[in-house]
This record gives structure tokens, sequence and C-alpha cells, in this order.
């Protein structure tokens, strides 16, 4: 690695809910700010730059938002950026916010990803406000089906990841929905949205806000010797691709593909299962699981669905998977990104209460977006050197 | 903090600059990147990193740089990434990106076609949604607003705004990309009405489709690549706070905090290529930047002659380099902003000569 180490020292997120009627668009972005500051023992003096991600801006009505935002996240006298890169945007924004500590620029960097998708109505934005929108659910259902033909995977597996991830979020004090009575037979029984999925297998839309804070190699170890242990990022990498062309695979994305053998070359991971004890991936719909699973190859053809089926993508499997509920159980667009690369941060820092695995040590985390062609990553460690000895 | 691993501008392009274009953006980018990887003497394939800088409400469209990405040539994939930002802010996270040191090339870009909106519409939509969007007060009443304050601090006249104007008209009668050129007699432009006082027409910039690209490279790539690569020597970015009733309209701090972290004050520079659309901010920013009275300033007549908004600032780049590259200068300053009465700040310093 030849820039210079970047760690995770704060994490904040807002409540998810349908709708945060009780904060305006900045008090949105300003709750999940504040907890990460208060988490990383700082105060907005404290930091040097500001990052924003969310996802398009007509999902608010309110065009480049990191100008309005400025005032509430402390960014006056101070670098304010502003990312989107469609569904992945919060995880490049964490990205971009790493980069401007791990090129040496900057000490201390907040990232903030939002999304207040009760300010607008998304379905709407997503058409431009010329209607006839198909949703994301419609875009990706033909690349789900294509998965199941491809790989024989029964039709319960899509069922199986739905429950899975409700129930975890059942542990997580801060998800959007909390379904107590889930259960294949419920998910089974609810209204078939896009064939093959379900009404309880497609993400809901939240308000809701995710932030991070990032210091160099001082700052970590000044968190860890002051009892507060840090994340370090131990390979980051994005990858884009065009949204169609005769011969594109959107089962199984070059740039899914690309972005997973990138990170894993800079973390020195050769066995993924083996060596990442966790991870928090991007999954609005319940069969991106096992596709995202064998897409970035933490597992071979038809294994990322028997992994489903054997339980072990569980909370107490061999190899968990969005235990903090996913975007399944919370979708503030803008924010979902961050919130995996969060969630999985915080659960090297043995920090994510009911839904922690057990000496996690390694856990990766993805978004993607728009055509399923965006990609983002990253591996962090409770160590800069997890695998020595 | 460690020093700044050299980087350098080694290529780029301009499109014309035009009322309005039958082009999509992604024609426009794909014009203007191909012209810029030429320009560098490289291909697509030898790109390790791109950003764009686009804005979905300059384009009516949630998602528009998805469809960019065609003019890109992202296959195999690439690492890419996309800010809501002028080019120039683009440039920036790519320059970031260079610093990590484990690639060579990358490619930043702005795009706007903003033929396709009202500004009168749109721009009041990056203000505050609850306060400030409800007035209806678009960027030319806020320009407005700052002028006014000037006038009143007597830091500017109507005349020497219109000074501005006249000669950043007749500087664009040598770029050939420039919308608005010619001879304009400064008294026969103070005979006009205003559009918003104390803002005429020639106060204000031109409605502008067009783009720009960049290729830059670590040192020892660049150096390769190139026999007079343009090093950026200073690379700094401020924000204020967004409610202009809370600014000392009369200054820019940010300007002037950009200009400090990008080490302008260790030297002189040549030339200045500002994005001030607005006549008023030139002689605003000037002060802000501390810049000496002879420094010209947009001599490609800037964003007045054309103003193709998320590239005006990368264009100032461009500009700014061109200075170097093409006409012997050798440290130039480029400027690009966002936000009501310049809200936020961005400096690049370039030199030339080896490094």
């Amino acid at each position: 690695m030849s820039h210079q180490p970047c760690a995770i020292v704060g994490i904040g997120q807002t409540h998810h809910k349908k709708a945060r009627r009780d904060v305006s668009y900045a008090g949105l972005a300003r709750e999940a700010a504040v907890r990460a500051l208060d988490d990383a023992n700082m105060t907005w003096s404290d930091i040097d730059a500001v990052v924003v991600g969310k996802a398009p801006d007509l999902f608010e009505g309110v065009m480049k938002p990191e100008l309005y935002l400025t005032d509430a996240l402390g960014a006056t006298g101070k670098p304010m950026f502003r990312v989107h890169t469609a569904g992945s945007v919060g995880g490049t924004t964490g990205i971009v916010a790493a980069h401007h500590v791990e090129s040496g620029r900057h000490q201390r960097v907040l990232a903030v990803a939002l999304e207040k998708q009760s300010e607008g109505n998304a379905q709407f934005a997503l058409g431009s406000g010329r209607g006839a929108s198909i949703g994301a659910g419609g875009a990706f259902a033909p690349y789900m089906r294509l998965y199941m033909k491809r790989t024989g995977a029964p039709d319960d597996i899509g069922p199986m990841v739905a429950v899975k991830d409700r129930q975890n979020a059942l542990k997580n004090p801060y998800a959007h929905l909390k379904l107590a009575d889930i259960s294949l037979d419920t998910v089974k029984a609810s209204p078939m949205m896009w064939d093959p999925v379900r009404f309880l297998e497609s993400c809901p839309s939240s308000d809701g806000a995710c932030a991070v804070v990032f210091t160099d190699e001082d700052g970590g170890k000044a968190a860890a010797a002051d009892g507060r242990p840090p994340a370090w990022i131990l390979g980051s990498a994005v990858r884009s691709e065009p949204s169609s062309f005769p011969g594109r695979d959107p089962v199984r994305p070059q740039g899914a593909v690309d972005c997973a053998a990138d990170v894993f070359a800079q973390a020195g991971i050769t066995d993924p299962l083996g060596q990442i004890d966790c991870a928090e991936l991007y999954v609005p719909f319940s069969w991106y699981e096992p596709m995202w699973l064998e897409a970035h190859d933490i597992a071979g053809p038809t294994e990322g669905w028997k992994m489903v089926e054997r339980g072990d993508t569980a909370l107490d499997g061999s190899f968990p998977v969005n235990m903090s509920g996913g975007v399944l159980s919370s979708n503030p667009i803008g924010a979902s990104g961050l919130l995996r690369f969060a969630d999985a941060a915080l659960q090297v820092r043995g920090m994510a209460g009911e839904h922690q695995v057990d000496g996690a040590d390694v856990a990766l985390a993805q978004a993607y977006g728009a055509s399923a062609q965006y990609f983002s990553m990253w591996v962090v460690a409770s160590s800069l050197d997890p695998f020595a000895g | 903090m460690p020093d700044i691993d050299p980087i350098a501008l080694i290529g780029w392009s301009v499109s014309p600059m035009v009322r309005s274009t039958d082009k999509t953006e992604a024609q426009m980018l794909l014009e203007v990147i191909t012209g810029a990887v030429e320009n560098a003497g490289i291909t697509r394939r030898e790109v390790d990193f791109t950003c764009a800088g686009s804005c979905d409400y300059v384009a009516g469209q949630a998602f528009s740089f998805v469809q960019n990405i065609d003019a890109i040539g992202a296959w195999p994939p690439k690492r890419d990434s996309h800010v809501e930002m002028d080019g120039a802010w683009a440039m920036y996270e790519a320059w970031l990106r260079l610093q990590l040191g484990d690639i060579d090339v990358a490619v930043a870009m702005g795009s706007g076609r903003s033929s396709t909106a009202d500004p009168a519409l749109i721009y009041p939509m990056e203000m505050d949604p609850y306060y400030l969007a409800p007035l209806g007060t678009d960027a030319a009443s806020f320009a407005a607003l700052q002028a006014r304050a000037l006038i009143d601090a007597g830091k500017v006249t109507e005349r020497q705004m219109a000074e501005v104007a006249a000669r950043a008209r007749r500087d664009a009668t040598g770029n050939p990309n420039a919308q608005v050129s010619g001879d304009f007699d400064v008294d026969t432009l103070l005979a006009e009405d205003y559009v918003r006082s104390p803002l005429r027409r020639h106060d204000l910039p031109p409605i502008t489709d067009g783009a720009c690209a960049v290729v830059i490279a670590r040192a020892d790539k660049a150096r390769e690549l190139c026999d007079n690569p343009v090093w950026i020597s200073g690379f700094a970015h401020y924000s204020e706070l967004h409610y202009p009733g809370m600014r000392d309209l009369t200054a820019s701090p940010s300007t002037t905090l950009a200009a400090k972290a990008a080490g302008l004050e260790e030297a002189p520079v040549e030339v200045a290529e500002l994005q001030s659309a607005f006549t008023h901010e030139e002689p605003l920013l000037v002060e802000a930047l501390g810049l000496a009275p002879d420094v010209p300033v947009n001599p490609s007549g800037g964003p007045l002659a054309a103003n193709p908004i998320m590239a005006t600032g990368l264009v100032r780049i461009a500009e700014a380099a061109t200075e170097i590259r093409d006409r012997g200068r050798q440290r130039t300053l480029a400027h690009s902003t966002s936000g009501p009465c310049l809200q936020q700040n961005l400096v690049c310093v370039l030199e030339g000569g080896s490094k």
C-alpha cells in the first residue's frame, strides 16, 4: 500500500423511517453527523473537510443540496465535496472521503450520505417527472430471473433472504422495517411485484442518513489507545461499465468481478470465505444476495444460493451477510451504500450490538447502482495487518 | 502533512460553446474526451480513472450522468466516479485519486446543456428548500444583491462592470470557442435597461451548452507522455455559509482560503482565469485572491463569453493550462465557484517547466 493508512473512528446513523417529519432535510443529515462526531470523541471544529453523497437531487427537489447542507454540517470555512454515483453513491462517498485522508491532504474527514425520500416521490423522480418509470424492481427482475434459470436456484431462495434480513433488522435499533412476524409463508403470500420479486422481497423507501469520521494513522492509533476501537481500511475499489451493450452479462457484470478482485488484492484476500468474517452487501431485492456472492467471486457458480439455503449467510452462519438487516430493511437510497460500509466497520470495531458477529476482524462492504453497473467496495479490519501470524 | 505528489495536465479539449446544441451530453463528452486523450497522445485504454462533473437539474433528468458513461469508454470496466459539481471538482477528485500512487492517468470532465432548462426556474431549487427556495429567487437575483452590496461599499461602479464586459467580449474575439464576442461601447452598454438592477444584460453570462475534458498524470508518466506537462502546483477549495444574508457579500473569504491553501502567494501569477460569470464578481475575486492590478484576467473572454455550467470551471483550468503550454507563461491561476453569491470557491495554480 503506497498511500497513507486510513482509520474509521466515528460512525453515526439516524433512525430510518418511512417519513422523518420530525426533522428537516438538514436536520436528518445533522442527526447522523452528530452521532458520528460523538462516537469519534470530536467536535465540528476537529473536522478538516466534509464529503456529502446522495442519489438524484430530484428525489427531494433540492438541486446540489451540499450548498444548503454546508451550514448544518459545519462545513463553513472548509472544503465541501459532493459525490453522486447512482445507488453506489453511499459507498463511493466513503471511498472518496477516505481518499482525502489516504492522499495525505487531510487528517480528519466527515462523510455524510443521506436521502429524505418522503420529501418527494422516488418513482416519479426516476422517470424524471415524465412518468412511465418501471422502477428499480422492474429493471432488475429480468436479471434475477436469468440468475434463477442459469443456476437452477429453487424458488424459495429469495424469500429465505427476505426473512433472514428482516429478522436481523429486529436486532438493529436503527432499522426501518421491523417485521416481527415475518416467515417464508408471509413473504410468499405477499403480492408479486415484478416476477420473481414479491412485495416482502423488496426494499422499503426510507428517510435516513449515515455519517462516518475518517482519520489518518495517528488518529486511528490515538482512538485505539483511548479504548475506542477504530476500523482500518485494507482496500477500496470502484468500477463502472456501460448500461447495456451486446455481450454484457447483467447477472455477473464484469465491473462486479473486477471491483471485487481489485479490493481483495489490496486487502491481501485470496480466500474470501475463509478470510472475511462477514459482509454487508447491497441487496435491495432478495435475489441479489446470492447473485452478488457469485458475481464478486465470494462463492463459486451456484454456490451463492446454496449458501443461502444452508443458512451460511444467517447471523449465526459461517459467512453472515447483512447483519444489520441490509437494504431490505432500511433504504434511504443515497445513504444505503454508506450504511453498508459503516455497518461493516461497526462489526470489526465490535460495536454492532445485538447483531454483532462474534470475533469479526475482517468485513466486506459493497454497494451498486444504476443498471447494476456502478460498484463500490471496501474491506475493513480491526487492525492494519489482520492476517499476520 | 506530506508534500503533494507532482501531478500534471498533459492534454485537454474544450467543445465549441453554443446557445443550443443538437448533440446529447454524451455526444459532447465523447468529442472532448477523444480530443483530450488525443491531445495527450494516448487512448482511452490507457486511462486508469475517470471522474465526471454534471448536474441532473441542468439535464432535467435523474441519473443523467449514467448515459454519459458511454462517452468514457468504460469497457473493460473503469475506475470511475461522478460529482454533482463543476468539472473542476471532478478534476480535484481525480487529483486526490492519483496521489494514492497506484495508478497514473486520469481523465476529468465537465458537461452541461443549459439550453434544455430555464435558469430562472431551476436555480431557486439550489437554495435552502424551506426558507429560500420558496422565494423563487434565481441566481441572477442573488448576483444582483451582491453587486448592489459591492456598489454600496464603493468597491465597484456600474461603469466598471460594463468595462469588464466590454473587455471580456473584446478578448473573446481571439477565442474560437467563445459564444459572445466583439467590440462594444461602454456608454452604449450602460444605456441598456436593467435585467435585475443593478445588473444589465452585459453583466450576465450567456446561456451555453458545452463540455471540457482534461487528462492528468503522475509525474513520471506525465514526463514520459508529454514534452511540456503543465504542473498542478496547488489545488484547494473551500465553502462558506449558504445563507447570503448571513455573509458579508463584499468579501469572498473562501476564495482567500483556497488561494492560501493552493500556495498562490508563493509567487506571482501571469494570468488568471476566473469563473466570474457576473461582471461584479471579477473585482471581488481579484481582491480576494490578492492579484496584482497588472495580471490579465480571463484573456479567453471568461464566463461572460461562454458559460457552460458544470464545465465553466474546468474550462478555466484548460485555458490557464493553455497559457502555459502554448503562450509561454510559467505560472497561471484558475478559479471555479458554485452556489449563490460565490458560496464555494476553488483555486488551481498551474506551473510550467520541469518538476
